[in-house]
């Protein structure tokens, strides 16, 4: 069975393909415009998976060269190999050929920002030590010369020990075809020499690999002696005994910390490698700098990140709502038009009321979620969202966390499963836990159509001041969502994740143009899970809600007799009265009615219950499933389901959405966990049932608790 | 005086580092190593964090670990 998470995107090309004789790693910083060039170089030709066992995203993607064909593996951005973060960790081992299902590279294809020698420089030299033939691409190199940076790329490549260097442009294309001529090369390139940056070290793991035997490499050897490998280490100490390891490392770092030492050593060459080969110092501040120096003050950047947040959630909303309606009115017209060509029967129901209706009511935020992706990744893609970061360090500081948690918490209101996705940035598990716990609280686009549905049928459109009090409700319950997302991880923070004070501490790239191909490629990715997801959970809820509301079949004749005890309304029309019956007695009523006594402390009938039951899969199928149950059928139609909700009454006469019950239902709704994708995702990046299962708790009883509060409080206070 | 005392626009020289904080070897792989000159560039509202520039790079830091890192300052605000 191939991998479900693979998929293959095939491209039509002219020429002969070549099957790929040999892998190549793609590595280099964060912003290097890795990315960029590994777009570049394989087209769409490329795979997206996931690492065995860790959280870190596996790219293969296939480049044709002139006489063969070569895969190249897309590594995650880092800056040094001595990190123990998990990117760090998979680029090693994937380095090394030591991950299952990725082929060991021949070759590595390093990317250096030309602007950013220094750190660039610095990874590389750590690379070097892995001894495999390597290459430079040297990225950006025309935004270098517009800010008065000449490199002297023959000088660069004879300090590198002959390590080949590939000026190249990813915007313009400029030096593409040498670098793929190059490539096309490189298994003739020789293996590096020993790095000029730490001969000391280098030279030490170099004579102990040969004591050691086949089973060590030179990096091991660094590893161990650098305390980066625990697995490593222990074996040295076994093999050379703890005494004499001692020894060198108390020659090599002289009592300090190794990694301390080996930035100091390497980073004392990178300065010396740079004055020698390159001209002018790049200044951090270019021109036209003065708007950005004063925009980075603390206050204006501040106020400037709350507007830009505004603008975008504006945006969201008045750009989809044209899309979103069009996608309204297609699922609903092909449900009435199956209806008229198949007749009134199961089939017809199935397929309208059922697949249609039920997907349909997804597929809708389809254009909301793509817009509000859009602006996330272009703000990543700038550079901007790292600023943010910045700025928010200080609040996110009071609940115990960092700044690193702010971008999974901004991506947590287009949908938290990308969110929680993009947790892997925080490096200290305790900090990346509670920010998990308190994403799924923010509030996402999937409970944008129940807040919309129930403000609209019981909120008064009023206006309050300059705001109207529709809008404000909305507001709050996204403040709600917010309120409940940061106690949560303050509370987690101080109790059971309780730690060290979280450091704060990110290369802050500078602002960029984000490359087209990468923005489309990303927000591609994002459509695609999107759509997968309402093909299969969603799907299948619909279908499950479908069968369990339409069977088993009501006798019709008896109904007719007048045996009915159905509360009905007074302007219920014979027909809808009989779909009420149905609906009463059908499965899905009588697991409604059963479950009702746990419910009725918030004011919620069996149809409500049975409604919010089904919706744990995936809260967005609510509205489509109070359709089912109140009878309005395959037409989508809030206003019609409004006008049912308002008239639902208990059987003795009383209004069942009463002012407290719908905002405990709001309560209800912002706070609890019915996501089974997120569900799904804190299993995968926490690797344990535990955090799952005790976030579903949680936000379950803290989402019930609160309705139950509202509504029983509302309910004394104000009737 | 340490990087903690620095002003925005100042620029100075990194004397002295103290390797006792995990976060300070994190700040140093990612180049912030004695004998490099450093600039203060922004400090968020109440001056902390700060982003501190180095060979055209940025990187963002609390003061707490600033404070492991002894400085001379070489220019004044600009």
């Amino acid at each position: 069975m191939t991998d479900s998470a693979e998929v293959k995107i095939p491209v039509s090309g002219i020429g002969i393909r070549r099957k790929p004789s040999a892998s190549i790693a793609v590595i280099g910083n964060p912003n290097a415009g890795k990315s960029t060039l590994f777009n570049r170089l394989t087209g769409l030709r490329q795979t997206t998976a996931n690492y065995p066992g860790v959280t870190v995203e596996k790219h293969i993607g296939t480049v044709q060269l002139e006489s063969s064909a070569i895969n190249l593996i897309d590594l995650p951005g880092i800056y040094s190999l001595d990190g123990d973060s998990a990117d760090e960790r998979i680029a090693v081992d994937v380095t090394l050929g030591r991950v299952a299902g990725t082929p060991k590279p021949t070759g590595l294809l390093v990317v250096i920002d030309a602007t950013h020698l220094y750190q660039g420089l610095y990874l590389l030299e750590q690379l070097l030590e892995l001894q495999l033939p390597t290459m430079v691409a040297l990225t950006m190199i025309d935004a270098a010369t517009a800010s008065g940076i000449s490199i002297d790329i023959e000088a660069l490549s004879a300090s590198l020990g002959g390590v080949p260097v590939h000026p190249v442009s990813s915007i313009t294309g400029h030096g593409l075809t040498e670098l793929k001529q190059a490539l096309d090369g490189i298994s003739d390139v020789a293996a590096p020499a020993i790095p000029a940056s730490w001969p000391e070290l280098s030279e030490t793991a170099r004579d102990l690999t040969q004591q050691l035997g086949d089973d060590w490499q030179r990096i091991d050897v660094i590893q161990s002696l650098l305390q980066t490998n625990p697995e490593r280490e222990r074996a040295l100490n076994e093999q050379l005994g703890t005494e004499r390891v001692n020894q060198l490392r108390a020659h090599l770092f002289e009592n300090a910390p190794p990694a301390a030492v080996e930035a100091q050593q390497r980073y004392g060459w990178v300065k010396q490698t740079i004055s020698e080969v390159q001209e002018q110092t790049p200044l951090l501040l270019k021109m036209g700098a003065r708007l950005i120096r004063w925009s980075n003050k603390p206050w204006p950047a501040t106020l400037m990140f709350f507007v830009l947040l505004l603008l975008v959630f504006q945006a969201v909303f008045t750009w989809a709502t044209p899309l979103m309606d069009a996608i309204d009115a297609g699922s609903s017209m092909l449900g009435q038009k199956l209806i008229a060509v198949l007749g009134d029967n199961a089939l017809s129901s199935f397929l309208a009321d059922g697949v249609i209706a039920g997907v349909g009511s997804v597929i809708i935020f389809l254009p909301q979620i793509l817009i509000l992706f859009l602006f996330i990744i272009l703000l990543e893609d700038t550079g901007y969202l790292a600023r943010t970061s910045f700025l928010m360090d200080r609040v996110m500081r009071t609940v115990g966390l960092s700044g690193q948690s702010v971008i999974p918490m901004l991506s947590s209101f287009a949908c938290a499963v990308p969110a929680i996705m993009s947790t892997r940035v925080i490096p200290d598990r305790r900090d990346r836990i509670a920010t998990i716990m308190a994403a799924p609280f923010m509030t996402c686009s999937a409970r944008l159509p129940i807040y919309a549905l129930l403000i609209a049928a019981f909120v008064p459109s009023t206006s309050v001041g300059w705001m109207n009090l529709q809008g404000l409700v909305l507001f709050g319950l996204y403040l709600l969502g917010i309120v409940g997302g940061l106690s949560t991880a303050f509370i987690l923070k101080s109790s059971a994740l309780k730690g060290p004070k979280p450091r704060f501490m990110l290369a802050l790239p500078e602002f960029r143009t984000p490359n087209f191909q990468t923005v489309a490629l990303k927000l591609y990715d994002r459509a695609r899970i999107f759509l997968k997801r309402a093909g299969t959970i969603i799907f299948t809820v619909a279908v499950v809600v479908w069968v369990l509301a339409y069977f088993p079949r009501m006798d019709v004749n008896a109904y007719n007799a007048g045996i009915t005890n159905i509360e009905s309304t007074e302007n219920t029309s014979h027909a809808n009265a009989e779909a009420a019956a149905q609906m009463s007695q059908s499965f899905l009523g009588r697991i409604g009615r059963t479950i009702e006594p746990l419910f009725k402390p918030l004011g919620w009938d069996w149809r409500v219950s049975s409604a919010v039951i089904a919706g744990f899969p995936a809260r967005e199928v609510v509205v489509a499933v109070m359709g089912t149950i109140y009878a309005v059928g395959s037409e989508v139609d809030d206003q019609r389901l409004a006008e049912k909700l308002r008239a639902a009454k208990w059987p003795d006469g009383r209004m069942i959405f009463t002012l407290p019950m719908v905002l405990g239902m709001l309560v209800f709704y912002a706070w609890c966990l019915q996501c089974a994708a997120t569900v799904a995702a804190i299993r995968r990046e926490t690797n344990t049932w535990r955090w799952p299962i005790f976030s579903w708790v949680y936000m379950t009883t803290v989402g019930y608790v609160g309705a139950l509060l509202v509504f029983q409080l509302g309910t004394r206070l104000f009737t | 005086m340490t990087l903690a005392d620095l002003l925005p626009g100042e620029s100075a020289r990194l004397d002295k580092i103290n390797p006792a904080d995990p976060g300070v070897i994190r700040l140093m792989m990612l180049g912030l190593v004695e004998d490099i000159t450093v600039r203060l560039e922004n400090v968020a509202i109440g001056g902390d964090p700060m982003e501190v520039g180095f060979f055209g790079t940025a990187v963002s830091l609390r003061k707490e670990q600033a404070r492991f890192f002894e400085v001379t300052r070489i220019s004044a605000s600009d």
